[in-house]
């Protein structure tokens, strides 16, 4: 048997919280990684034509903020996320409450939903193409698609999933249907159909990136394959690095939307 | 069927009335059931219950578990309708005022709502003027002593006070009956005291008819003018006590009075075999479950 032995933690003048703690190790665990990248990388431990030096990812990335280029084609990209959430969610969310509180449009969306949902929407994209053409039309579609699934689905199980005692509570008080649909399915489903509209902007996201790679001329993904084309690793990196912030600033930003507009709801 | 045809001669009633008719009105039950039955394909839930309710009574309605209290209530509260029978509400001609308001059993405020949109509910659902919500909703909020967390939202809430915004909101709607769903079972025994006796504090500034549902014996006593017994399922009238203890009551007085023991004692005599017989059907149905 082994002995342990507890030893007392000596007093500390100064002493974090375990939040705190959490946080610091959430800002400190990527700045350590990227200086072991770039030891790693000035020291060739790893191939600089695959994994080139943080810094000197750095360095192109303040060279394509200069000539404007990298702000324009995030500019552009942002622009047909925010279309294609918009075309693709509101729509979906409207179906997504109507199939909830009425069985019969439930039972007539239902499979045309569950049909369509496994197809995987990066397929769809030649045929987004065809119908869209090489312009704008087509990537906003591929986020709209992305978009559009997630938050029907979750539309439909947000407002399936309001207890049905508050559903009595609505007809006790004799709410109409509008005010039904304002005061008890809306707010009791926002939480899941929140849930949804994230899951949605982030395949939104992944689809934008391959819709641009193909047929486009301007965007984050296009630049992306550009990149590869003229074998510049560095700018490649910028992108996947401007894709990564975007999806990190867009969580941020719907987290705070959330707590916004959804005040009950205990952390 | 029937029950919708009494609500539409309710709909054609002269709007003044005579004095003769008024006092007749004065006289008449504020609720008046006859033969109500209530079934779910083969389940009989409720079996020919008929009985009248005062206005102003406080009416309490006991019975085992399974027994379609709670069905009864729904009915009443216009969320089930009745397989027969009649239900008569009188409401006063010309009033302004919802026909009941429900105290649900269990958790029925709405989370996403703070406690004064919760009370406010049922008079923003019937377009009730700004001044009129302020008031009746800051007077209720009062009553309940939840005025200082008027702005908080219910998860921040203990179940008791939870239970009391939904009884203020009731209150607040100003409904002609009030009907209670067995609304402190989910209480402790000390909040449910308190409860209690709150209630009581607000009833008596303003005697509304109460139906209330309760499996227990105590808190029928407690509250109510008379109570209904009901039979296991499926649910019939057993039997009716009248409470003659005196008002307004103090609930920690009323265990002293020798009346009180008297009344708890013929209740369960008349209870106890329903309950008894109610257990047999649990377990008649757990084996039959087994062996299907």
């Amino acid at each position: 048997m082994s002995t342990q032995t507890i030893v007392a933690a000596p007093e500390q003048s100064f002493t974090l919280s375990v939040r705190a703690r959490e946080r610091l190790l959430g800002i400190a665990s990527p700045i350590v990684l990227l200086a072991v990248w770039e030891i790693a990388a000035r020291l060739h431990f790893i191939d600089t034509r695959f994994f080139p030096a943080p810094s000197s990812v750095i360095a192109v990335l303040i060279e394509m903020l200069r000539s404007g280029e990298l702000i324009t084609n995030t500019l552009v990209s942002l622009r047909r996320l925010a279309l294609g959430a918009l075309i693709g969610g509101v729509p979906a969310l409207i179906l997504g409450i109507a199939m909830g509180l009425n069985r019969w449009v439930r039972a007539v969306f239902d499979p045309l939903i569950a049909a369509t949902y496994p197809i995987p929407k990066s397929a769809i994209l030649p045929l987004a193409l065809l119908i869209f053409g090489l312009g704008e039309g087509s990537k906003i579609f591929m986020v709209a698609v992305g978009v559009f699934f997630p938050v029907v689905i979750n539309s439909t199980t947000g407002v399936l999933g309001i207890g049905s005692i508050y559903l009595d509570v609505g007809r006790n008080y004799k709410a109409n249907r509008w005010k039904t649909f304002w005061t008890i399915a809306l707010p009791g489903a926002l939480p899941v159909i929140m849930s949804g509209f994230k899951l949605g902007i982030g395949i939104g996201l992944i689809l934008i990136a391959i819709a641009e790679m193909i047929g486009a001329k301007s965007g984050l993904g296009y630049m992306i394959w550009t990149a590869w084309e003229t074998f510049s690793v560095e700018q490649m990196y910028v992108g996947l690095f401007m894709i990564a912030i975007i999806g990190f600033v867009l969580t941020v930003l719907l987290n705070e939307l959330e707590r916004f507009i959804i005040p009950w709801k205990s952390d | 069927m029937s029950q919708t045809a009494t609500k539409n001669l309710r709909a054609v009633e002269p709007v003044s009335p005579t004095a003769a008719e008024s006092q007749r009105a004065a006289a008449r039950p504020a609720i008046r059931i006859h033969d109500l039955r209530k079934s779910f394909g083969q389940f009989v839930a409720i079996d020919g219950v008929s009985l009248d309710i005062g206005r102003g009574e406080f009416f309490m309605i006991v019975g085992p578990s399974g027994c379609g209290k709670t069905t009864l209530l729904r009915i009443l509260a216009g969320l089930e309708t009745a397989s027969s029978g009649t239900i008569e509400i009188d409401t006063p001609a010309g009033a302004d005022r919802p026909e009941n308001a429900m105290v649900f059993q269990g958790e029925s405020i709405f989370p996403w709502m703070t406690v004064w949109n919760n009370a406010a509910y049922g008079l923003r659902m019937r377009n009730a003027p700004a001044a009129v919500i302020k008031e009746r909703v800051g007077h209720y909020l009062d009553r309940t002593g939840l005025t200082r967390f008027a702005d908080y939202y219910p998860h921040q809430l203990s179940g008791g006070m939870k239970q009391r915004v939904s009884i203020a909101r009731a209150f607040a709607n100003d409904p002609e009956i009030l009907l209670m769903d067995e609304p402190f079972s989910a209480l402790d025994a000390q909040n449910k005291l308190l409860l209690q006796e709150e209630l009581l504090h607000i009833w008596d500034e303003q005697t509304k008819t109460v139906v209330f549902i309760t499996h227990s014996v105590d808190e029928a006593v407690y509250l109510g003018d008379r109570i209904m017994v009901m039979t296991a399922q499926p649910g019939r009238v057993k039997g009716f006590v009248r409470v003659p203890l005196p008002r307004p009551r103090a609930i920690i007085e009323l265990q002293k009075a020798p009346e009180f023991g008297e009344l708890i004692h013929r209740i369960w005599s008349e209870l106890r075999d329903e309950v008894q017989r109610a257990r047999e059907q649990e377990n008649q149905d757990a084996a039959q479950d087994k062996r299907g």
